[in-house]
């Protein structure tokens, strides 16, 4: 297990590096214009343009323009040449609400999607087993945003059943924090729960072949007993490491798009504001610490895993 | 179907391709959603048809202050206080069948049908794009293995780190205000080919890991070694041996693929770092709808629902194809979660 988590460790060290590269690359070296008048913005004035040059050491061999470049974003120091604001600070304060956000919506499609996924492979060819696929495709196909719009639209602009947007602290009004994320959350969920069901629902009936299965029904276990201690539960264990592999990107991809739409004022709204004003510090921020979060993620859901299942860590040193 | 010719009374061979076909033809629901997506594409080429015949008026022409004759009776494109006019169908001789897209005036129908235009080349050049990379990549990495095995996965394992609409905004911002030079080609930062290249590119990942690991599998098989043995040089390998065997898969990723890079595209624009003004797609037309979306929905709506509509099409089709070229599929989505070797297809944004 020490060998497996160190492994794991270095592994992700080095992408973290490659990813700061690859970062640094996209925004200060990319052959087009000059770098420094990108950075400043859209209504830049000469001045500022020649300030942010030397500032950001743009005539310095790449190397040390790399490590000005990392030491602006990591100690805090990078601001937004647009509105003078401190980019940290901004993604700081927008956090709560991003995940807000992106919690409560996967705590609701992993609910429904195990329901929904355990009820149409119990009855595999059913109602509820077409209508899953139909619900799963359609979420595929949806384009997020496109959603929150209908929904703000219509549950909360005409009718008045939910607000129209905004966020409100936890720890200030838990009851209206809740309820001005009602609408954000199904529509992330929705786009989600289908798909999670279709693969629980595959995963089950592919384990009901199985010889423990067998072994539980012959040992005169009740059927529902065989279905959701023996069955359920090993079928659960690819969902988890699917969820491990989707929630990064959801934080940082469909998140991005309904914060937009409902104004949650989180990271990915602040990200879509610098977006629409073509400013790019707060935008490189945002690229490497969401980078970051997914590959820092991926590697506690890896060791948490290999934990759990010593399965996975012996398949990775026999590779 | 002329598949079984009979020679002396036995029936002749069929090729998997005609077998693959048969069973596509088979299955109406696949076919229904192809026909669903070829309307969609006749629909977007019609737009200089409707444009200069019907509506006589460009996608970018503005109409504010003008008027129209509807039934009989004039009225404004723009109401004074910005309001576009809605959708008056037929009842103007085909003009402004849709309705105005803001104060600007512009008519909704014509842009719907060039946005469609942008959208869908877009998503067709990326699909392109990341197909013939993912080839390349899958094909070297898997045949020479060792260190530009190493060097390629490694590569698309730090792309793949990035969340797609992430690196997509990253990309795309950058790009947006000085466009890209690279030696002779300079493409300006509001040409479509910034956002085509950008998706192709961010997907490659999702394509070449999986042809990756079909390509180390097929690499250790006798029809490889035989090859070698007579001869054949490392790109007749590649491009002989191992490609016919990758195209089941590769079709049906194309397929998926071009679905996929529609809906980043839409996201992408929707946020302003995809397709940049004068051009407009259905992801831009959604962002300048979303502004009025209290007083005329129509305008997200519209744009949305040919997304989604083109998105399913093409994910019902894919779905089919794949049942269609590989009979077994019905149990690959367990095992690819089991073995983790390729990563089923979730929601792209």
């Amino acid at each position: 297990m020490g060998r497996f988590i160190v492994r794991r460790i270095a592994g992700m060290i080095f992408v973290l590096f490659a990813i700061s590269v690859i970062v640094f690359l996209i925004f200060n070296v990319i052959p087009n214009s000059e770098p420094a008048q990108r950075m400043a913005g859209k209504n830049a004035t000469p001045q500022l343009v020649a300030a942010i040059k030397k500032d950001w050491g743009f005539e310095d061999p790449l190397p040390q323009q790399y490590l000005t470049t990392m030491k602006k974003i990591f100690t805090g120091e990078l601001i937004s040449y647009s509105n003078q604001l401190n980019v940290n600070e901004q993604i700081k304060k927008g956090l709560p609400a991003t995940f807000s956000l992106s919690i409560g919506a996967a705590v609701i499609w992993m609910f429904f999607g195990v329901i929904f996924g355990y009820l149409s492979a119990v009855r595999a060819g059913g109602l509820t087993d077409r209508l899953l696929t139909v619900v799963a495709i359609v979420g595929i196909s949806m384009p997020v945003f496109v959603l929150a719009a209908v929904f703000l639209k219509y549950l909360a602009f005409d009718t008045g059943i939910f607000p129209a947007g905004g966020y409100v602290k936890l720890t200030e009004e838990p009851i209206e924090w809740a309820y001005h994320l009602i609408l954000p959350w199904t529509t992330l969920a929705i786009i989600y729960v289908g798909f999670y069901s279709r693969v629980l629902r595959s995963n089950m009936l592919d384990a009901m072949g199985g010889d423990y299965v067998r072994t539980a029904r012959a040992k005169g276990l009740t059927e529902r007993q065989v279905m959701r201690r023996h069955v359920l539960r090993n079928s659960l264990i690819p969902i988890v490491t699917l969820f491990g592999l989707d929630f990064g990107a959801v934080v940082f991809g469909g998140a991005i798009l309904t914060e937009a739409i409902f104004s949650l004022n989180g990271v990915g709204d602040y990200a879509y504001q610098s977006t629409v004003n073509l400013d790019l510090p707060p935008i490189m921020a945002v690229t490497l610490f969401g980078a970051f979060f997914v590959v820092l993620f991926n590697a506690l859901v890896d060791i948490a895993y290999a934990y759990l299942d010593p399965r996975v860590r012996l398949g990775e040193s026999a590779q | 179907m002329d598949g079984v010719e009979s020679i002396d009374g036995a029936p002749a061979g069929r090729s998997p391709w005609r077998l693959a076909l048969a069973r596509l033809l088979q299955n109406r629901v696949a076919l229904a959603f192809l026909g669903l997506f070829v309307l969609i594409v006749v629909f977007c080429l019609a737009a200089p048809l409707w444009s200069t015949h019907v509506a006589e008026t460009g996608p970018n022409d503005t109409h504010t202050l003008e008027k129209v004759t509807v039934d009989g009776e004039k009225r404004d494109v723009v109401s004074p206080d910005g309001q576009p006019i809605g959708p008056v169908w037929l009842k103007a001789g085909g003009k402004f069948f849709l309705g105005a897209d803001g104060r600007l005036g512009r008519d909704e129908m014509v842009r719907l049908m060039y946005g469609g235009r942008t959208s869908l080349f877009i998503s067709l050049a990326a699909a392109l794009v990341t197909t013939l990379l993912s080839i390349v990549l899958g094909l070297m990495a898997g045949y020479y293995r060792g260190w530009i095995d190493a060097v390629i996965a490694r590569g698309l394992d730090i792309i793949w780190a990035f969340p797609v609409v992430l690196l997509g905004i990253a990309l795309g911002t950058a790009l947006a205000v000085g466009g890209l030079q690279i030696g002779p080609i300079s493409i300006s930062g509001t040409s479509i080919w910034i956002p085509t290249l950008i998706i192709g590119v961010v997907y490659v990942p999702y394509m070449a890991r999986p042809l990756r690991g079909e390509v180390l599998a097929l690499r250790e098989k006798e029809f490889v070694e035989a090859a070698v043995a007579q001869g054949a040089g490392p790109l007749r390998v590649m491009f002989g041996e191992l490609l016919p065997n990758l195209w089941s898969t590769i079709i049906v990723f194309f397929a998926l693929n071009i679905a996929n890079n529609m809906l980043l595209e839409s996201a992408l624009s929707f946020l302003g770092a995809g397709v940049q003004a004068p051009n407009s797609s259905w992801g831009t037309m959604i962002s300048t709808g979303f502004e009025l979306i209290q007083s005329a929905p129509l305008l997200t709506i519209l744009p949305g629902a040919m997304i989604l509509l083109t998105v399913l099409s093409l994910n019902v089709f894919a779905d089919g194809l794949r049942d269609a070229l590989d009979p077994k599929s019905r149990v690959r989505l367990e095992v690819e979660a089991h073995s983790g070797l390729i990563e089923p297809e979730g929601p792209a944004v």
